[in-house]
């Protein structure tokens, strides 16, 4: 049996449950037998090496992805990639998806009667730099209405997907913007249990990084988990 | 310094813009010796196929992915959407046993409906006796435990993955 250190285990509230009844799609989706626990070893304590050799030079500028420009207010989305010990995930790959400026996706299954954009896939992907760094410049996303209740709409919200360096640390989330008043009617915002952790969804308006005449940036950082091993010394929330 | 985690969210209905990728499915390329395709159905608990899921699958470091790692760095590594029948095939060489446990693959499944993915595994009938051996296995009732074996088809294996019902696949917890 090779010795090697395991991820720590998520703490109480951080993720939602399964079963979320608010969300409605969760009813016939979640299992329902308790979870096993795995064991970590060499499978979950490795992942995949996806690099630069994947990525186009626009693709983490969603606004230059076409010969025009899109619709709606440009802005630089950056942050960094930690574990839980505040070590930063270097070299790692970060999927985006978002709707447009009018809250459509360029999807087939997306009807809400709101244009599409000819200039605008909301689809970017990066990598981390060596301090766990990275960059998009997008359009901000608009809220959009679903069918999970009457009148129900989603607050605007940029999806990421992140793999850090094992599958135990693979995450995927979304990154919502300060204030949006639709977060106290969005079942799957606060699908998760602690406040603080849903704070670590919104992203924080960055004027330092904000380009003046051009683009509002807003910082999000991603915390994937860190090593158990790791002695206990403050935990926030 | 200890950060609190970012929290999972669900990938929702339109996930495949941003995470379907033209290759996902071919972890060794088609002509590869020993390939075989791993495909099944995804199910939700009223046993309708579930046609928004997506498919990852990882399979640890082996001597095989030491050498002409295919597609540039997809080594060991598999996604595909399910289609509009539940449908999902991943082409890759069944992983050698490793660290004490039989020959198996990792496999997170996302959906709408899922705020945070859920992680099976997939083991193989044709290696009895490995399984017979394997930890991960033993920690599972007899009755759910076949709810982890793939079936032998004539290219490769099904593994169909059921999230609810009567034989709910098993899940873990990572």
């Amino acid at each position: 049996m090779t010795e090697v250190p395991a991820y720590r285990r998520p703490a109480a509230g951080t993720h939602p449950p399964l079963n979320t009844p608010a969300y409605r799609s969760t009813a016939l989706r979640h299992p329902t037998r308790p979870l096993i626990l795995l064991p970590q070893r060499l499978t979950e304590l490795t992942g995949p090496v996806l690099g630069e050799t994947l990525l186009l030079p626009t693709d983490n500028d969603l606004t230059r992805q076409y010969d025009g420009e899109p619709q709606g207010q440009r802005i630089i989305v950056h942050g960094r990639v930690l574990d839980g010990d505040g070590h930063p995930v270097a070299r790692s790959l970060i999927e985006i998806w978002q709707a447009n400026a009018g809250g459509r996706y360029r999807h087939g299954a997306d009807s809400w009667p709101s244009p599409l954009d000819p200039y605008f896939d909301g689809v970017g992907r990066t990598v981390t730099d060596d301090e766990g760094r990275y960059e998009f410049v997008t359009i901000k996303p608009g809220p959009y209405p679903w069918g999970n209740h009457a009148n129900a709409w989603r607050p605007a919200h940029i999806h990421f997907s992140l793999f850090g360096r094992a599958f135990a640390q693979r995450l995927v989330t979304q990154m919502y913007f300060p204030d949006d008043p639709l977060f106290t009617h969005d079942p799957i915002f606060n699908a998760v249990p602690d406040e603080a952790a849903r704070r670590r969804m919104v992203a924080a308006l960055d004027m330092e990084r904000t380009a003046p005449r051009w683009a509002l940036a807003f910082r999000f950082d991603v915390v994937l988990r860190g090593n158990a091993a790791t002695p206990f010394e403050e935990v926030r929330g | 310094m200890r950060l609190g985690e970012t929290p999972s969210q669900t990938v929702g209905p339109y996930l495949t813009i941003g995470l379907a990728w033209d290759e996902g499915a071919y972890v060794v390329p088609e002509d590869t010796a020993g390939a075989v395709w791993i495909s099944g159905t995804v199910y939700d608990g009223a046993g309708d196929t579930v046609s928004d899921a997506l498919i990852e699958t990882w399979q640890g470091p082996d001597v095989h992915w030491t050498r002409g790692v295919p597609g540039g760095g997809f080594a060991g590594f598999g996604r595909c959407p399910t289609d509009g029948g539940g449908r999902y095939r991943i082409l890759t060489r069944l992983p050698e046993p490793v660290d004490g446990q039989a020959p198996h693959l990792d496999v997170s499944v996302f959906a709408r409906g899922l705020l945070d993915r859920v992680v099976t595994r997939v083991y193989f009938p044709d290696h009895e006796l490995a399984n017979g051996g394997d930890p991960v296995l033993a920690s599972v009732s007899d009755e759910r435990r076949r709810t982890l074996l793939a079936r032998q088809t004539p290219d490769g294996y099904a593994f169909d993955i059921r999230l609810q019902g009567a034989d709910e696949t098993v899940f873990f917890d990572v």
